[in-house]
């Protein structure tokens, strides 16, 4: 299997934190980071985003070297936890900013726009404002965005954390067909390992800055041999 | 949770401070109203009021546009550089011309700006003629900006900073270029809190005093307020003094009523170059706009701050210290400043004990809540009706009953007070509240004494907010001119008062050193009272 993202001997060192991680992240399949909270998880991801630089070390992305290269040069989507649509700006704008962050829009940029918000099931929803949204419809629309962004690589920080358990399921199963359908790769940092067996094909356990485990999800629950994965899984 | 008798009590105290509030103001406006009735409604119309109102408004309306359009580039640049070296120190400039004495910024500016002011004299080498006049309405202009840029500039800062985190996360993700991070995201933010804004400096430019009295040079450029002061100081023609004061109650009524149709703008969740991380603007040009914007609002800042310390101590301040003209002044400052600062403490005290007891009953009925509402809006009664008008009221009241100069200081210091009022209660309310959600219930069932409530419970807890609410107020009287102004004579000389009445004679030197000595008072109670509210928010 190709590699989708490389982190190369990377190192960081945030004020007296330091992080390690040499990883190699498969193309077109789900990985989930996942471990306990301010292990450095979120570092990882903002890493492979551009929102740190590493102070050593090399950062791929489907094979290209990116490390100095600003965010926005970087050929990914992004879907936080939380605010990811601009809370006064109607979904159909939101998600335009996606295509062309100008927002110079054609005929067919609209259209793939409500074809978007039509596949996460908000057809009609384009001159709604976030505000009115639940949740669950508002992470549905920043999807939307990351579809029509046509990005290889998405990244998810928690995505499903704020959602009650139910629709975390429903959101977890949106999540599966619309991967199974762009084919892109995809990493999503969780901190529920419920969540590792819904989704992940692989899955990376990192602990105070270092990647303990890197393994395909059904060794990864299965291993009891790692104390601190061990307490992880055991919730 | 209160016992019947400390509600009883709360209300009884709440009443008092209405009354005695409600009295002060009231027979100021009746004085104002019944005073030669016939006369002053010819007198309400004429081109003469006209022409005052028409100036008061230009300028109220050119200040608050400048003070908004250049304040606007220089939050942008500072929210966008979280890491700019000094930032801390930039936005606590911006908080000091608010605790300065108005008087002593005129003064600065004047330095900087005047005829032979250290621009003027840069522009005449560069081969302008003259190009800035501090006098007049550029001046006043001028002067406006000065104490309101950074007020607007803290305010927008703050709405940009409340901004989530992920916004610039997901702009520079998106690769939005800056002319997109501003039409999405700043603009929305700084648009939603500009009315709020834009309102709070009309309504301060457009009661302003001391500026334009300084600065603003005969009927051209004279306000409502400055215009009052005038006839009633100069001219002695009351019924004009009374047509204007009522032409001024019915604009800032206007005004605070549009006001209060827009959500109130606050500096909270200003941060000193927290986590916020942008990864906007590191182009060379944008960097160069924003160094520019930051460094030329300090610098317009910093020159007339400046100007008066370099003045100042130019000045023989020694001797200026030890004169018995200054230490006469001081003490009369001194002891205004703390009756004022003491009443309105204990004024805010006891609106809020009465609003208290009416929140605790269980079911208050339409008076309560009347009372309770009346209580709030007593406390910014001042807003109305402004400290000239005020005056001008009590002074035709108490005319009739000989010298007007004796009861001058007791004027002057409830006026300050009732100036301080809605500061204090800024202070005190929030504060109190907090602690009596804290300690309510568990005082109740402990049923500690009200002496041993007092000093072990609630002194301990609230003597800072105390202090600072004290501070802030005694800082307020201390620089005021406009109480003064109808009242100051050989007799009743405050500080501002001496350093105005040495300016009018042209002793500028003196005046500037007396600046110095009230400035670094003044700044030195609102760092106490900022140092205190900055804890306050933390709680």
């Amino acid at each position: 299997m190709a590699d989708g993202i490389v982190l190369k001997k990377v190192e960081l060192k945030l004020g007296t934190r330091e992080f390690r991680f040499d990883c190699a992240v498969p193309a077109g399949a789900v990985t989930a980071i996942t471990g306990p909270s301010g292990s450095g998880k979120s570092t990882f991801l903002n890493l492979v985003a551009g929102f740190e630089t590493p102070d050593r070390g090399h950062i791929l992305i489907a094979g290209e070297d990116v490390t100095g290269k600003h965010p926005s040069e970087r050929p990914v989507s992004l879907v936080f936890q939380d605010n990811n649509l601009f809370a006064h700006l109607d979904l159909a704008t939101n998600i335009g900013l996606g295509i062309n962050p100008s927002l110079k829009l054609s005929g067919n940029d609209r259209a793939a726009i409500s074809q978007a918000l039509e596949r996460v099931d908000l057809s009609g929803f384009e001159k709604r404002m976030p505000g009115t949204l639940s949740g669950g419809e508002r992470q549905r629309a920043a999807f939307a965005r990351a579809l029509v962004r046509k990005k290889p690589v998405l990244l998810m920080d928690e995505p499903f954390a704020a959602l009650d358990p139910g629709l975390r399921l429903s959101m977890a199963g949106l999540l599966i067909d619309l991967h199974r359908e762009t084919g892109n790769t995809v990493l999503i940092v969780t901190h529920d390992p419920n969540e590792v067996g819904r989704l992940a094909d692989h899955a990376i356990f990192i602990d105070r800055g270092q990647i303990l485990l890197q393994a395909p999800a059904e060794e990864f629950l299965a291993r009891r041999d790692i104390p601190a994965l061990a307490e992880f899984l055991s919730g | 949770m209160l016992t019947r008798a400390e509600r009883r009590r709360g209300i009884g105290w709440g009443l008092l401070s209405l009354i005695g509030i409600g009295l002060f103001v009231g027979i100021a406006i009746v004085a104002l109203l019944s005073f030669d009735a016939g006369n002053t409604q010819s007198r309400l119309f004429t081109a003469y009021t006209g022409r005052i109102l028409r100036f008061t408004l230009l300028q109220a309306v050119l200040s608050t546009l400048l003070s908004v359009v250049f304040a606007l580039p220089v939050a942008l640049a500072l929210a966008r550089r979280p890491r700019f070296p000094g930032r801390v120190w930039v936005i606590r400039l911006m908080a000091l011309p608010m605790g300065l004495p108005v008087l002593i910024g005129a003064l600065g500016l004047i330095g900087i700006w005047g005829r032979q002011g250290v621009m003027n004299s840069l522009l005449l080498k560069l081969g302008l003629e003259q190009p800035v006049s501090i006098y007049g309405l550029s001046g006043i202009l001028l002067a406006h900006v000065f104490f309101n840029l950074p007020l607007a500039a803290r305010l927008l800062l703050a709405a940009l900073e409340r901004l989530p985190a992920e916004y610039w996360l997901l702009s520079s993700s998106l690769g939005m270029k800056p002319f997109s991070v501003f039409r999405f995201i700043e603009w929305p933010a700084a648009r939603r809190v500009i009315p709020g804004i834009a309102g709070l400096i009309f309504m301060l430019c457009a009661t302003s005093f001391t500026l334009v009295l300084v600065l603003g040079g005969g009927p051209a450029a004279t306000t409502l307020e400055v215009a009052i002061y005038q006839s009633l100081r100069f001219d002695f023609d009351p019924p004009r003094a009374i047509a204007l004061s009522l032409l001024q109650i019915g604009i800032t009524a206007l005004i605070l009523i549009a006001i209060s149709l827009f959500p109130a703008p606050d500096d909270s969740g200003i941060t000193a170059g927290r986590a916020t991380r942008r990864f906007d603007g590191r182009t060379w040009p944008a960097r160069l706009w924003d160094t520019c914007a930051i460094l030329l609002a300090t610098a317009f800042l910093v020159l007339p701050l400046a100007s008066i310390a370099a003045a100042g101590v130019h000045a023989n301040l020694w001797n200026l210290a030890t004169s018995p003209a200054f230490l006469r002044a001081a003490w009369t400052s001194f002891v205004i400043a703390l009756s004022a600062g003491l009443l309105a403490v204990l004024t805010s005290l006891a609106i809020i004990a009465g609003r208290g007891a009416v929140a605790d009953m269980k079911r208050a009925g339409g008076t309560a809540r009347t009372f309770s509402i009346s209580l709030g809006g007593m406390s910014s009664l001042v807003l109305l009706v402004p400290p000239v008008v005020l005056g001008t009221g009590w002074f035709l009241m108490l005319r009739p009953f000989g010298d007007v100069a004796r009861f001058a200081p007791a004027l002057v210091a409830i006026i300050n007070m009732l100036m301080a009022l809605p500061f204090v209660m800024r202070v005190l309310a929030p504060a109190l509240e907090t602690h009596r959600k804290r300690t309510a219930r568990l005082s109740a069932s402990l049923g500690l004494s009200d002496f041993s409530r007092a000093w072990r419970i609630d002194l301990p807890v609230l003597a800072k907010p105390l202090l600072t609410a004290l501070s802030f107020a005694m800082a307020l009287s201390l620089g005021d001119l406009g109480a003064v102004a109808l009242f100051g004579s050989s007799e009743l000389t405050t500080l501002p008062w001496l350093v105005y009445s040495r300016l009018s004679s042209y002793r500028t030197d003196d005046a500037d050193g007396l600046a110095l000595i009230l400035g670094i008072i003044c700044l030195a109670l609102t760092m106490i009272g900022t140092a205190g509210r900055r804890e306050a928010g933390h709680g």
